[in-house]
């Protein structure tokens, strides 16, 4: 496969401290790839690097063939690269559909098309029954499908989740992990996603990128990463497996 | 194109009020003695520049304390074409809105281009507004802080093209300002850049990271808001037909710009205009009533738009519409 997004040597240094390290991988077009670690270990800054909220120090990052480190979060956004908040943030004022009928006319001129192409992601995300709450009366996994809903409706190929299961119950995680797949095979959405939740990240992930203080201490596929001994010593512990 | 969508989502609940407030409004002149419709070309003047300050701050955001630099230079601006040239004040608007609108244009840069947002972006806009207050003072060509005057007469007949011409005349081109303003109001609302301003409002990061050039759309926000507001300064300067610095930039004219939108409700269409209603029909019918009385208190109004103030922010947060759509049962969102 192609790969979609790749990431070449970047780093990333906060004032003394080293965020990211020389990390470079390739997130395939059309999979679901899954950067996990401790807390601290640069998993955000590597987001906002690619979101385009931070200019790396060095690397490269190419998106479909383009260069895009360096470029503002709009037009990255225009690109094709969706994300989402850790900490969402939902527009609070505007109801759930004109929360996503914002993102939708980013390639809608139209506020009539955006309405219909919105409509048919809130369906998508179980969220068409709420759309003309306020955001700001969800509940936080309502918030998190809108979040999702929002950045789905600038039609990205590739989609940035940050962290969208924590917090949720069990079944909660479960429905998003059951979204999350059917966009991906139905409609080829390429996936980078953070996570802490391992039974959301074992049951999607076709990749998975293990980061320990700002460089990568393993990547492969899920079975192989969860046996690496690195891994386990630094982030799951032996009892996870 | 634009405004193809105005009546969506209009209960004919709204559509019966909104057309018995326009008859009303067309036929006050009819049964308004002198001094009445002196009241309510003021409101109507109050009512028009809030709907033009809204799409800023109740729209886009971003907080103006400054706007009194617009009315100024659409005042001056026309005029000074007038008094120097003889230059009619429609072509002197035509004038007048690209230079308000670049002024917009020159804190609007500064502010977005260097990341200067909240209070910092009005402090901005009071310091501009107060350099031309000072600048206009030592400026010769507007006869400086001794007043630039329009030549006055016993206008016995309407002129509409020189803007000379007795009180009735203003009220009707304020009106239809005022309506103007509100139905463009709407269709940005209802405009795909409607959208971008309140995402911008809401979070400008969440915003920037769905697409949207927040600059772009800040800027455009700046833009328009100027543009329109200069023409209440063109009619200003025809109306009362003398400036001076001291009074047309002073930041207490800006503050009066804003007390009708933020006591009828900020970045609602209805907020401007009952907050006009409301601050500068009371306190007139106040100052009137004390003068009946045989009390003439300096800085009553003052005192009387602080309590207005105090009052709404305690009771309803969130102005005085959306408490009062509820009211009506036209809640139903008004975009």
């Amino acid at each position: 496969m192609n790969a979609l997004l790749r990431v070449e040597g970047i780093s990333k240094r906060f004032r003394g401290l080293l965020a990211v390290d020389r990390l470079t991988f390739d997130v395939p077009e059309g999979g679901i790839f899954a950067v996990i670690g401790p807390n601290g270990a640069g998993k955000t800054t590597l987001f906002n690097m690619i979101a385009g909220v931070y200019k790396p120090d060095n690397g490269i990052i190419t998106f479909a063939g383009e260069r895009i480190e360096g470029l503002a979060p709009d037009q990255v956004c225009q690109r094709g690269i969706g994300r989402t908040f850790q900490i969402v943030r939902p527009f609070p004022a505007l109801s759930v559909e004109d929360n996503v009928i914002v993102g939708a006319l980013m390639r809608r001129n139209d506020v009539v098309d955006a309405r219909t192409h919105a409509h048919e992601v809130l369906r998508r995300l179980d969220l068409y029954d709420k759309r003309t709450q306020l955001a700001s009366s969800l509940t936080l996994p309502d918030r998190k499908r809108l979040e999702v809903a929002r950045s789905l409706a600038t039609d990205p190929k590739l989609l940035l989740l940050d962290e969208v299961m924590a917090g949720l119950r069990p079944t909660e995680t479960d429905r998003i992990v059951s979204i999350l797949r059917e966009l991906n095979r139905e409609s080829g959405l390429t996936i980078l996603l953070i996570e802490h939740v391992m039974r959301a990240v074992m049951a999607l992930a076709g990749r998975i990128l293990v980061l320990h203080h700002g460089a990568s201490i393993a990547e492969g596929v899920p079975g192989d990463v969860v046996r690496d001994q690195a891994v386990i010593d630094s982030y799951l512990g032996a009892e996870d497996i | 194109m634009m405004f193809s969508r105005l009546f969506e989502n209009v209960s004919r609940r709204m559509l019966v009020l909104l057309a018995a407030l326009l008859i009303v409004l067309f036929g006050a002149p009819f049964f308004a003695t002198d001094y009445l419709l002196t009241v309510l070309i003021l409101i109507l003047y109050f009512a028009y520049i809030g709907q033009a300050w809204n799409i800023m701050m109740g729209f886009a955001g971003q907080l103006s304390l400054g706007h009194a630099l617009y009315v100024g230079l659409g005042a001056y601006t026309s005029a000074a074409l007038y008094v120097h040239f003889g230059i009619g004040p429609w072509i002197g608007l035509l004038v007048a809105i690209p230079i308000a609108a670049l002024a917009g244009v020159f804190i609007g840069y500064l502010a977005f281009r260097f990341k200067v947002g909240g209070v910092y972006f009005a402090i901005l806009t009071i310091a501009v507004a107060e350099f031309a207050r000072v600048g206009f003072d030592h400026f010769a060509w507007t006869k400086g802080s001794s007043g630039l005057f329009l030549p006055v007469a016993q206008f016995t007949r309407n002129d509409l093209w020189l803007l000379r011409g007795q009180p009735v005349m203003f009220y009707y081109i304020l009106l239809v300002a005022t309506v103007l303003a509100f139905v463009f109001c709407r269709a940005l609302l209802q405009s795909r850049m409607g959208y971008f301003w309140l995402a911008i409002r809401e979070d400008e990061e969440a915003a920037r990271s769905a697409g949207i050039d927040t600059f772009r759309y800040k800027m455009i926000a700046v833009v328009i808001s100027s543009g329109m507001t200069s023409f209440a300064g063109v009619i200003y300067a025809f109306y009362y037909n003398n400036l001076f610095p001291e009074q047309v930039f002073h930041i207490s004219r800006s503050i009066e710009i804003i007390l009708g939108p933020i006591v009828g409700g900020v970045g609602t269409l209805f907020g401007p205009i009952i907050g006009a209603f409301l601050l500068t029909g009371m306190s007139e019918t106040l100052i009137a009533a004390l003068h009946a009385v045989g009390l003439d208190i300096p800085g009553a109004k003052q005192v009387f738009y602080g309590i207005c103030l105090l009052l709404v922010i305690m009771a309803l947060p969130d102005g005085i519409w959306p408490w009062l759509a509820r009211r009506l049962g036209l809640s139903e969102r008004e975009k």
